[in-house]
């Protein structure tokens, strides 16, 4: 029923995929991260870096409802996600969820089976079809079925950490979601690992749109299009730094000639 | 920070004669403290099982069997109270269970504001703390008297099922079950609030992150990660289910007079053994010893199927 509010009346922009109008988050009455204006391309990597406690994370759950889940967390403006305000009143955040994926900070895989963790989400969202096949092509996509084929029955957690996280991003592709949302995927991986994370977003991003947080300025450069740079400033009145959106640009732009000097400073590591 | 030169820096520091008499005298005082509970159990153990000897000798298995109870003829049989030992703590359990474990996911759920959820959990726990005696006098004055129209319909409606075959009089073992439920209540409800508030969070992200509903969240992902300690709850209930006395004593009725009916009078080991130790000598004191027996077995047997689900239900995560 929601899927069909959602989709019927598609907008003609192919461009942007998801955009922020005047995007405020609070955690009760702390004002994490205000008036973000943003529109996410289509079909393309975006990046968020800045400093800790800039925000970035906060507005990465903002766009899939994820902040549901926290005690107290409001936002106001609007997310515009396919024509429709993604905070609208009638808008079920369940299939906000499976339409736009997500991929955290530290691997979780469910404490089963690798085949059951891919299973899972697609018999939770009523998927018919053939479960075997299913789990071959999600695995596939996400780099990670030949080394997991020979043992589909083994727990999730048999794996090694990069292995986990390319298992929890073909999780989030077997729902077949049209965005793919990531919080920091590879800061709790080694660099092996990330690179292969880094290869398997450049693969993705044929079929699906993709936000990452990252605070690896080079992954940023080496996995983005645009980049999005926070910042947090010290409000009057307020009870800590508030985080905005200082400057949001095609990756080259804001790694080679931003438009502002914070930005500068922050890219070029003189930051604060 | 000093780096010694001659080699002597993983050597153990010579110490004064009064340190190492309070290391030796500690360990020797653990051991003593740790072996005691052992030899108490042991001891209560060998207690039973010797005054239960004469007993055991004259009524062999068959006093698990028989239902008879007559001090005049020195004829003893402990069915009647095995009965209503393991009727009364197992339909108590399936009772509490999904009341306790309900309550704990609605108040370790974000359903309700965080204060309500408090207030709830501290109620629970508040429900522990009433003495049974209490809840004892509460059974007989208040709820009894509430419940005897329900049971009565049910005897009128049901009344051909062996379990309600009896016209409700007044104690009997339907409202023993509902006073544990009360008694049990409590302790599934905070173990399974403990367990669920276990579960790492990012385990209910990645639930919620692929489009999972809250029932699918919650019945497939959180309560299966909160199995083993909600088992392990559940099994200390029935423990404590199965050996509670004052309260059950003093609504059960105390009958010897085997009936299957729930309706009717019953009796458990642990409140004829309340009962009537004070008044028995003879022959029937063995036999209490020996029902007292057959309570601690069975005891045992739940501690360790429990420890023996515990194992296999619990997830790793």
């Amino acid at each position: 029923m929601t899927n069909s509010t959602l989709t019927s009346t598609k907008t003609a922009s192919s461009t942007s995929c998801l955009s922020l109008e005047n995007v405020s988050i609070s955690y009760g009455s702390f004002e994490a991260v205000r008036n973000v204006y943003m529109e996410i391309p289509k079909g393309q990597v975006t990046a968020f870096i800045g400093p800790s406690g800039c925000g970035k994370s906060t507005v990465l759950r903002g766009l899939n409802r994820m902040n549901d889940l926290i005690e107290g967390c409001s936002l106001k403006g609007r997310v515009v996600f396919d024509g429709h305000d993604l905070y609208a009143p009638n808008v079920d955040p369940v299939e906000v969820r499976r339409r736009i994926g997500m991929v955290f900070q530290r691997p979780n895989p469910f404490p089963k089976s690798i085949y059951e963790n891919i299973a899972f989400g697609a018999r939770i969202n009523g998927y018919r079809g053939d479960m075997d096949e299913l789990v071959e092509r999600s695995l596939r996509k996400a780099a990670i079925w030949d080394e997991t084929k020979d043992k589909l029955k083994a727990s999730g957690y048999s794996l090694s950490g990069g292995q986990q996280q390319r298992l929890c991003i073909a999780r989030a592709i077997s729902v077949e979601p049209e965005v793919i949302l990531m919080d920091e995927p590879c800061s709790a991986l080694d660099p092996i690992s990330t690179l292969k994370i880094e290869e398997l977003m450049h693969e993705l991003k044929k079929n699906y749109t993709i936000v990452i947080v990252t605070h690896n300025m080079q992954q940023a450069v080496r996995v983005s299009d645009q980049t999005a740079f926070f910042n947090a400033e010290a409000v009057e009145g307020g009870t800590g730094k508030i985080g905005y959106l200082v400057e949001f640009n095609e990756t080259e732009t804001i790694f080679n000639s931003p438009a502002q000097q914070a930005t500068q400073d922050y890219v070029s590591g003189r930051f604060g | 920070m000093t780096t010694s030169s001659n080699g002597d820096l993983f050597t153990l520091k010579r110490r004064p004669p009064s340190e190492k008499f309070l290391d030796i005298g500690f360990r020797q005082l653990v051991i003593v403290l740790a072996s005691l509970v052992a030899i108490v159990l042991l001891g209560i153990l060998l207690t039973v099982v010797h005054g239960s000897e004469e007993a055991f000798k004259q009524f062999g298995f068959s006093f698990l069997v028989k239902s008879s109870w007559n001090p005049v003829n020195e004829e003893y049989g402990a069915f009647t109270a095995i009965y209503g030992t393991i009727v009364t703590s197992l339909l108590s359990l399936l009772i509490a269970v999904p009341l306790g474990v309900g309550t704990a996911i609605f108040i370790t759920e974000n359903l309700i504001p965080l204060k309500l959820r408090n207030l709830i959990g501290l109620m629970v726990e508040l429900l522990a703390a009433i003495p049974s005696v209490v809840l004892g006098l509460w059974a007989i004055f208040v709820m009894e008297p509430f419940l005897r129209p329900i049971l009565n319909w049910l005897y009128e409606a049901l009344g051909w099922l062996p379990i309600f075959s009896t016209q409700p009089l007044g104690p009997g073992i339907a409202p023993a079950i509902l006073i544990l439920v009360v008694m049990i209540l409590p302790i599934i409800t905070a173990i399974a609030r403990d367990s669920l508030n276990q579960v790492p969070p990012e385990l209910r992200q990645a639930a919620y992150g692929i489009g999972t509903t809250r029932w699918g969240a919650i019945l497939q992902v959180i309560l299966p990660a909160a199995v083993s300690g909600i088992t392990g709850g559940v099994m200390l209930a029935l423990g404590r289910a199965m050996g509670e006395t004052m309260a059950v004593t003093m609504i059960i009725g105390n009958s010897n007079n085997f009936s299957l009916s729930l309706l009717a009078p019953g009796n458990t080991i642990a409140s004829m053994l309340a009962n009537q130790f004070g008044e028995a000598d003879g022959s029937q004191v063995s036999s209490l010893m020996y029902a007292a027996l057959v309570l601690m077995v069975l005891t045992l047997v739940v501690n360790i199927f429990a420890q023996w689900i515990v194992k296999r239900l619990s997830l790793k995560y």
